[in-house]
């Protein structure tokens, strides 16, 4: 690939500060949704930089792959919490998932509902602004207060205020075993009711989902006793049939990389929302689609053959949830992937855009998957 | 510690903004006389007062907008507060501030156990947050020491931690949304779902110090409570043996909800003072874990498999909820013992737990050289460590021997990776030590946000920047 290929982070500050038009920050460019620009990759920053498994504690260059950093976390029985999807079955894209780029797009699984999201783990990063300032914020240690949290502010900005140079991140153990209690036939009013009362149960429910063959999961996680304790007792304070999976782990990936949508040619939206409102997003969207339920209903997936740009992001806005479009499908270029927001918030992120990018080097239109 | 001068101007303009103030707020909640407003003159670092020019109680989302516009059209620097409890001087005033307090903001919006969220007034106080979700099986998790007292506004400034985050996180990690009010009076909702669309504001203003807005309103996230929790205490002959047994536990993949340390120094003070019946040995640890009771018993068992292995000089699993309020009452009274031996200052920094021997050493060289006795608590699952140095208020010079020992031991934090503040914010306290932790562009980057929210430089001014990278900004 042409483009710029910095290879440490004095090398990605001098090439900011020389660009003379947009920019077209890559991780492994795995969402196919780069804006237009000059390329610039990030896989040069790449490297493991501390790992401290009795400290939970990982640091590594941004550009690092995902599938390095979970080999090495997997060597001493740790992983990522958060269980970043895998976005190349769902949009049919290639390339090599990064963890810069799972941090600056706040890439988050089902566990977001027990373990928190890639944000909630993030303890530090550094990145290069578009005036070609290198920035430290955060550090490597779980509890920091010590000044604004630009860590946060950075994980989901999509590369809008700068270019993440390096990344420090919570490790967690990996359980003992994992176990998957499996409904079948709830409609998604009822799915979303049985997760919730789950989610609301102390034994830790670590998945919630209810999928497009109306399948609805439960996830478990821990010791090999007290999942089958808490197994047991769920299944008392839910009533109905709930059979256990056979592959728990091979299930969860499957919600996880939304692999029931891909392939095709529809639209597929993610929407926010409370749970409790998702079947009545279901209800009002009319037009013919598909859902995938997740986060105990907190995060739905659409379907969508038509598109239904109006109808999703309509029913969306009246029910206080928002929704993004991640594979455009029929819906037409004009209408923007990220959701609309209010005018103080549009004031307020165009505000911080001007100061972080004040050449608006990382602003320019996404060139989306079409 | 320096405050900037107060603007002679805004002193003389008290009169026109009672008048402007009461216009919009009812009158028992513009507090303009000086035997009321000494009241406001300090937060729970007592060591700096001064009495705000005005004090403000408003008691709405619309009346803190009326106010702050009024504010802000007169240019009238505005200190937020929630309990008054900040260890920082986030809420110490100038002489030339409104005091905005949000005492009557107390009210619970809404309880919803199926989306498992509370949305409540951000005046309301921490522990009454729960109050409010236990009789539904839930509990609101992050639970400063402050619990009591401090308010949900104060947690959401400071990013407030506590003793269980090892396993639910800070504040930032169980907030949903905010309703805050810009220092012009726009009101702005940030957040509300579990993952923003656009950029997450809601995420830098946490944790803001009230430079950003005044958080009205907040959407919390609820946890269903536990079925038990019990703790294991244990003593040990020496830190470095204490940091590996955690390291040790950490790394079997059990996940205590709490591990807390106490030094030797802390233990004599504390076992004095509350009658714990600790054991007097170097090193003290309370792991504390959840569940069933056949789960407690389980991870318990491997925990203690563990502490064996570090041939500790006590073991004592709680066997009932008697005993378990005995281990914890030593730890939960070890701030009001060092307090029976003197004043104390109470540090904050966090250090990467490997670090925990050689800055304890460290801190032990430097309590020889300041002649200052120190005592060391410590969560020592996520390396948040509370020092507390005695001094004596009454002796001259005492307050900034403790001060400059205190600098010495955060910078030791940041040396070793760690931070200067983990939990308890910058505010004036280590406002001018950012510097050790971060470099001018780091800083500069964090100044950017607030000229984003608050141009003028208006809200809690002085606080977190050094007053002489923020001077150019506030103008």
């Amino acid at each position: 690939m042409d483009g710029l290929r910095p290879t440490s982070e004095s090398e990605l500050a001098d090439a900011i500060r020389g660009a003379t038009g947009p920019l077209s920050v890559r991780g492994g460019d795995t969402r196919g949704m780069a804006p237009a620009g000059t390329p610039l990759v990030t896989a040069g920053l790449s490297g493991i930089r501390l790992y401290e498994p009795g400290a939970l504690t990982l640091v590594a260059g941004a550009g690092t792959p995902l599938a390095e950093i979970e080999a090495a976390l997997a060597a001493e029985g740790q992983r990522l919490s958060f269980e970043p999807m895998d976005h190349r079955a769902l949009l049919g894209t290639t390339g090599v998932p990064t963890i810069g780029g799972v941090a600056a797009a706040n890439v988050s699984g089902p566990r977001r509902i027990q373990a928190g999201a890639a944000r909630d783990v993030m303890l530090g990063l550094r990145f290069v602004d578009g005036t070609g300032r290198i920035v430290a914020n955060g550090g490597r240690v779980m509890k920091n207060v010590t000044g604004y949290d630009l860590v946060r502010l950075l994980a989901g900005s999509r590369g809008t205020l700068g270019v993440l140079s390096e990344v420090a991140l919570k490790t967690l153990p990996v359980p003992e075993t994992e176990c998957t209690l499996l409904a079948e036939g709830l409609a998604p009013g009822g799915a979303v009711d049985a997760m919730s009362r789950a989610l609301g149960t102390p034994f830790e429910v670590s998945g919630a989902a209810h999928l497009p063959d109306g399948r609805t999961a439960l996830r478990l996680e821990g010791r090999a006793a007290s999942v089958r304790y808490r197994a047991e007792a769920l299944r008392g304070r839910l009533g109905g049939t709930w059979a256990e999976a056979a592959d728990s782990a091979a299930l969860w990936r499957e919600v996880r990389d939304v692999t029931a949508f891909a392939g095709g040619h529809a639209a597929i939206w993610r929407c926010a929302i409370r749970p409790s409102r998702a079947a009545a997003l279901l209800a009002a969207i009319g037009t013919d689609h598909r859902a995938l339920l997740d986060w105990g209903g907190g995060l739905v997936w659409l379907s969508v053959p038509s598109g239904g740009a109006e109808a999703v992001r309509g029913a969306a806005a009246r029910l206080g949830g928002q929704a993004s479009l991640v594979r455009r499908g029929p819906v037409p270029a004009e209408v923007p992937a990220l959701p609309p927001e209010s005018p103080a918030v549009t004031a307020l992120s165009e505000g911080l855009r001007r100061k972080f990018d004040p050449r608006g080097l990382f602003s320019a239109p996404l060139r989306e998957n079409a | 510690m320096q405050m900037p001068a107060p603007d002679v101007r805004i002193m003389g303009l008290k009169a026109r903004l009672v008048s402007r103030l009461s216009e919009v707020l009812p009158p028992d909640a513009v507090i303009a006389d000086p035997a009321e407003t000494r009241a406001y003159e300090c937060d729970a670092l007592t060591a700096y007062r001064c009495p705000p020019l005005i004090a403000i109680l408003p008691a709405s989302t619309e009346e803190v907008a009326a106010a702050l516009r009024i504010c802000h059209e007169e240019g009238v620097p505005v200190v937020p507060r929630g309990s008054g409890t900040s260890l920082a001087g986030g809420a110490l005033p100038t002489a030339d501030c409104v005091i905005l307090g949000v005492a009557r903001l107390t009210e619970v919006l809404e309880i919803s156990t199926e989306d498992r969220l509370i949305r409540v007034q951000t005046g309301r106080t921490n522990l009454s947050v729960t109050g409010a979700v236990e009789d539904l099986g839930f509990f609101y998790a992050p639970d400063p020491s402050s619990q009591l007292a401090c308010a949900i506004a104060g947690n959401i400034g400071m990013n407030s931690g506590g003793a269980h985050c090892l396993k639910y996180g800070v504040t930032t990690n169980n907030l949903l949304g905010v309703t805050m009010v810009l220092m012009d009076g726009r009101v702005v909702e940030l957040g509300g779902q579990m993952e923003a669309g656009g950029l997450d504001l809601l995420g830098v203003v946490c944790g803001s110090e009230g430079q950003l807005g005044i958080v009205t309103e907040a959407t919390l996230r609820i946890l269903p409570k536990p079925e038990g929790a019990r703790p294991v205490l244990m003593g040990f002959d020496s830190s470095e043996v204490a940091g590996a047994c955690v390291a040790d536990i950490i790394r079997a993949g059990i996940l205590p909800v709490a591990i807390e340390f106490m030094d030797r120094p802390c233990i004599e003070a504390t076992e004095a003072f509350s009658g714990a019946g600790y054991p007097i040995c170097e090193a003290l640890l309370i792991v504390e874990v959840e569940g069933s009771e056949e789960e407690i018993a389980d991870q318990l068992g491997l925990i203690e498999e563990i502490a064996r292995r570090h041939d500790p000089v006590e073991l004592r699993r709680a066997k009932d909820a008697e005993e378990a309020g005995r281990i914890w009452l030593g730890r939960k009274s070890a701030f009001g013992a060092m307090g029976q031996i003197g004043d104390y200052l109470c540090l904050d920094g966090t250090i990467p737990v490997g670090e925990l021997p050689r800055v304890l050493r460290r801190i032990g060289e430097l309590s020889e050289q300041f002649g200052l006795r120190v005592g060391n608590v410590f969560h020592a699952g996520d390396g948040n460590m509370h020092p507390l140095i005695i001094f004596d208020a009454n002796r001259e010079g005492d307050l900034e021997k403790a001060e400059a020992f205190g600098a010495e031991i955060l910078r030791l934090c940041v040396e070793v990776g760690g931070c200067l503040t983990g939990e308890h914010g910058v505010g004036v306290e280590k406002r001018d030590l950012m510097g050790v932790q971060y470099g001018p562009d780091d800083m500069d980057a964090q100044m950017d946000v607030k000229d984003v929210f608050d141009p003028a430089w208006l809200l809690n001014p002085a606080k977190v920047f050094p007053l002489e990278a923020s001077a150019g900004r506030r103008g």
